[in-house]
């Protein structure tokens, strides 16, 4: 290959969004709303699967609160007819992500499964991902945090516990998803199969409200639900092409 | 030129100039000690603490994660934007009555820009590992990415700085010289360093001329593109509010309007305290201050422009961030600037105004502080109000991002200080060439000094 097509072709790779011509897996949930109770268990699950810090109560009154997913709540009308709705809202995982294009070290990318990856140790903190995403997931550690005892003993030893200056984000349960694929090889499998693993939002839902699976997989069943008339992603207007399926709430 | 200027000798001006270098008074310690001790205690204690507790100490929060550093940021790189590219242009148009203030308007551009990059520093969370968005050749073949426009403004602004520092000292070459011949002691071992063997042949004028034009040529189209380049840190994003394409022309237009402000505010302090009135005249703020008076009308001009594409947008976003800028929390502020920056320099229309310093000083200060308002006001209504009403939020400055402000002013005031001792503040030899020949060579200095 003369010099010149291969810098051609590695300009190309790079112009594409995420680098790659084609995903090794594309991991996609997809989050039914009307099976959504709103209970906030995904949140709990999150928080204790990866080492987010609880900010307390000071911290949270300035706003800034870490919740890799979040409830958000919304107030139609007045009071003695307001009526409520509410949506999870996490990292939508865009495959032409805002903030990837932003960061000036490169500390968040696509990775070839899909994911919008942060990498926490090559972060410098310039929070310029945060502005750019506009779906608000992006949260910012501003101190080194710490957890009241014993709740040091908990901690999960697969995720890092980030430091102070580091964004962080939900990462689809990263750790997860290697040690599935892991299992995988070992299996001689190829590939990871429907099921095998979810994270730790999709597995706690009671209602089974999340769903979460490999959309290249057409048997899985997260590809039936992201298929389902009701679905729309959120700010699809913004061509970020998300990864996130919401599938709206039917009012009777 | 006015006739004052014609009253003094070619001597007259070494004279002026070296005193102002030489002799120090009481006065002189007693700012420097006062600026540097505020740059101490405001600036860096703060910064240290932050540091070490983390950056939790400003202000900044989940939506407003850019605050007051950011802002400071985009202030201070406006800032440095009057001083070389004001140079230049009026070099390479003839302007003569530039030559007496423009040393230390090149020196306000290059310390903001050291200012500037300290923020960058400030601003980050992890300062320590800021080499990082530095593209060097490493052994992991890490790179930094260079599709971000976060990249393109360490870039541009390294570029800016290095013009800007090899433009201020090429031109004070010949200076450097003529200082050199009439000190003695270090102060002559340190002029005949800096001023690398200046004899002052006709050659040697020759190439000066010629690099420092060529430079001007280069700085000019450089200078545009350090402030467009930081405008899209915010045009690039699609916040509603700041995707908009008006932004480079408005940060450059905004940046020379504030730094031209800021010329006029230094070049009245360095007129009483050094004793130049009969190089910075009456003229020179007449001139700055139509200038200043086409800036502001071209500034509210985008600035109603900015308006009216929110408007003709049509989206509910734009909608919601027009009105929360126009009538939200941080409203009083933006009237405060339109009032500062938009109306008050109506008041240039009179020449007898432009030409009274006071009106002029306060006049000058009162646009930079609304100049700050708008950076300040770019970074928090339009972070405060984006897509998702439930991340809705409002960003308050704490109190350590409040002294690091007010100690950035100090640290540029020292940086200053230091520089009119060391540089001659005055461009002898082109105030020489807006004089009459004199008839008769005055005294002869020491041999060997033709400077």
């Amino acid at each position: 290959m003369s010099l010149f097509s291969r810098f051609m072709d590695g300009w190309r790779k790079y112009r594409k969004p995420g680098y790659y011509d084609e995903f090794d897996y594309h991991w996609t949930m997809t989050i039914d709303l009307d099976k959504c109770t709103g209970c906030e268990a995904c949140v709990t699950a999150c928080q204790a699967e990866n080492n987010i810090p609880v900010v307390g109560e000071d911290e949270m009154a300035k706003g800034r609160e870490m919740q890799w997913i979040r409830i958000e709540r919304y107030w139609e009308g007045e009071y003695p007819n307001a009526k409520l709705s509410f949506i999870p809202m996490m990292c939508q995982h865009c495959d032409a992500a805002p903030c990837e294009t932003v960061c000036p070290v490169g500390a968040t990318y696509h990775n070839q499964d899909g994911l919008n990856a942060q990498i926490y140790n090559r972060c410098i903190g310039t929070r310029a991902c945060a502005v750019y995403c506009p779906y608000e997931v992006r949260y910012f550690n501003y101190y080194d945090h710490e957890w009241d005892s014993p709740l040091e003993q908990q901690l999960n030893p697969d995720v890092t516990v980030r430091g102070k200056g580091v964004m962080e984000k939900c990462t689809f349960c990263i750790q997860r998803i290697r040690q599935a694929k892991d299992v995988a090889k070992d299996d001689d499998r190829r590939r990871v199969q429907d099921g095998e693993m979810q994270p730790a939002c999709v597995q706690t839902c009671p209602t089974k409200a999340l769903v979460f699976g490999d959309r290249k997989d057409h048997e899985s069943q997260v590809y039936k639900s992201m298929n389902d008339p009701r679905n729309y992603r959120v700010l699809d207007e913004l061509n970020t092409d998300s990864s996130v399926f919401y599938l709206k709430k039917v009012d009777a | 030129m006015t006739t004052e200027t014609f009253k003094l000798g070619y001597n007259d001006i070494h004279d002026d100039v070296v005193r102002s270098i030489v002799k120090t008074g009481p006065k002189y310690y007693i700012t420097l000690a006062t600026a540097g001790s505020v740059t101490l205690l405001c600036f860096f204690f703060p910064w240290f603490y932050q540091l070490y507790y983390g950056i939790g100490a400003a202000g900044m929060n989940h939506p407003g994660v850019w605050g007051t550093y950011l802002a400071s940021f985009i202030f201070w790189i406006g800032l440095s934007h009057s001083g070389t590219l004001l140079s230049c242009v009026l070099h390479l148009t003839n302007s003569s009555w530039r030559k007496a203030m423009y040393r230390s308007a090149e020196a306000m551009t290059l310390f903001s820009l050291v200012v500037a990059a300290t923020y960058v520093m400030v601003h980050v969370g992890r300062p320590w590992f800021i080499h990082w968005a530095v593209p060097y050749p490493n052994q992991m073949e890490l790179w930094p990415n260079f599709r971000s426009p976060l990249l393109f403004d360490v870039m541009a602004i390294a570029t800016y700085i290095t013009g800007s520092t090899i433009f201020i000292y090429m031109g004070s070459i010949p200076d450097f010289a003529a200082v050199r011949d009439r000190t003695s002691g270090w102060r002559n071992t340190m002029y005949t360093l800096l001023s690398l063997g200046w004899r002052g042949t006709d050659k040697e004028w020759h190439r000066l001329h010629w690099a420092y034009t060529f430079l001007a040529v280069l700085i000019i189209p450089l200078a545009v593109s350090v402030h467009s380049i930081v405008s899209w840190d915010f045009a690039m994003s699609i916040v509603p509010s700041l995707h908009q394409t008006i932004f480079a022309p408005y940060f450059v237009v905004g940046a020379i309007y504030s730094g031209t402000a800021g010329i006029v505010t230094v070049m009245f302090v360095l007129r009483k305290t050094m004793g130049f009135e009969q190089y910075i005249t009456k003229l020179h703020f007449d001139n700055l201050g139509k200038l200043l008076l086409v800036l502001s009308l071209i500034w509210t001009y985008i600035n109603g422009v900015e308006l009216f594409t929110a408007w003709y947008s049509g989206t509910s976003e734009e909608y919601e961030a027009l009105g929360y800028k126009l009538f939200g929390y941080y409203a009083w502020l933006y009237w405060e600037m339109i009032l500062f920056c938009a109306v008050a320099p109506m008041l240039m229309f009179s020449t007898r105004f432009r030409t009274s310093f006071v009106p002029m000083l306060i006049l000058s200060i009162a646009i930079n502080i609304g100049m700050y308002t708008e950076r300040f006001l770019i970074v928090a209504t339009s972070l405060s109000r984006q897509y998702l009403p439930d991340a809705w939020g409002v960003y308050v400055p704490s109190l350590v991002e409040i002294s690091i402000m007010v100690g950035s002013f100090a640290l540029f005031t020292t940086l200053f200080l230091i520089f009119v001792k060391i540089f001659p503040s005055v461009s002898m030899y082109e105030v020489k060439e807006t004089m009459a020949t004199p008839k008769m060579e005055p005294a002869a200095p020491a041999a060997g000094s033709p400077a």
